[in-house]
């Protein structure tokens, strides 16, 4: 069957964010000053043709270690939707 | 010493890289196509040079896609074999995205897109003027690779002012230690961020770019 994943995919918590950064003064400028923190990063979602929920994630997780994410600068999560 | 200009989809620096090496340094320069695989002609004192530009246009992640082209296949290869290959801006991301080298390119710290003249200083003490272009130049690798690159002098260029000191102001992107440029253990694989193609032309006004090629390839003793 197909399984519906969604992997977010966010800069490594200790790094810069320079795109949050500039967000954040976005929003700071429309006076959401209670924003304290922004950090921007990549939500994808895949389509799995596999045998088991199992298979499905273990397909998803290789896909993020070897392309979707740099783990020199990102980290992943994986959500299996169905 | 012959050289090949690989060209991707999204490649812009291609034929200013050829003129430099072509027409200003002398250098026999093979055009080579993303698609091909045949390295076969290049031997390990030949050179593979990655030029910059938006390879798939800078999909996910710069450089992420390129790595899958089947030169990249060869390259790997061409490598472990011992050839010498150079990756300027784009090419730098390309090969850290490959492995070939440590860490990545991020955002400039300042998440603009900057393109100017700045300068660098080499292994030597030489302060070269060089210019930039590019979005995502900020060198950054954890602390052991950072203190490992240094110990084993991996670190070809840095950031500096025009008198060569290497401060935080005269740090155009954010780079870690203000790396402009690295290379691997071996010293076969080189990558850095500047330009030396685009000031290799006295007609241009500015030759330092040549003394890159001069100290990294040409004039390099051989290990």
């Amino acid at each position: 069957m197909t399984y519906s994943i969604q992997i977010k995919v966010m800069p490594l918590k200790e790094l810069l964010d320079p795109q949050g950064k500039a967000v954040l003064g976005g929003l700071a400028n429309l006076g959401l000053a209670s924003i304290k923190d922004v950090r921007i990063g990549k939500h994808i979602t895949l389509e799995v043709e596999a045998g088991s929920a199992e298979e499905a994630r273990a397909k998803a997780e290789e896909a993020s270690k070897k392309l979707l994410a740099n783990p020199v600068m990102e980290f992943y999560e994986i959500e299996l939707v169905n | 010493m012959k050289f090949g200009v690989v060209v991707f989809p999204g490649s812009n620096c291609d034929r200013d890289m050829y003129d430099a090496l072509s027409y200003e340094l002398g250098m026999e320069v093979k055009m080579l196509w993303h698609k091909d695989k045949d390295l076969s002609d290049f031997t390990t004192d030949d050179c593979i040079v990655l030029p910059g530009g938006f390879s798939y246009g800078d999909y996910l992640r710069c450089g992420a896609i390129a790595r899958f082209s089947p030169l990249m296949q060869s390259l790997g290869e061409f490598v472990a074999k011992g050839g010498k290959v150079l990756g300027v801006c784009n090419g730098f991301q390309i090969l850290c995205e490959a492995g070939l080298l440590p860490g990545a390119l991020l955002a400039n710290a300042n998440q603009q897109f900057i393109c100017k003249n700045i300068h660098i200083i080499g292994e030597e003490g030489q302060v070269l003027q060089i210019p930039i272009a590019h979005g995502e130049g900020r060198y950054y690798a954890d602390e052991a690779t950072l203190d490992a690159l240094e110990a084993g002098g991996q670190v070809i260029y840095r950031y500096c002012d025009a008198k060569g000191n290497i401060t935080p102001a005269a740090n155009p992107n954010g780079a870690l230690r203000n790396i402009a440029g690295i290379c691997n253990a071996e010293r076969t694989v080189f990558g850095m961020m500047p330009h030396p193609e685009r000031a290799s032309s006295k007609a241009l006004g500015n030759t330092d770019g040549q003394e890159v090629f001069k100290a990294l390839l040409l004039n390099a003793v051989p290990a």
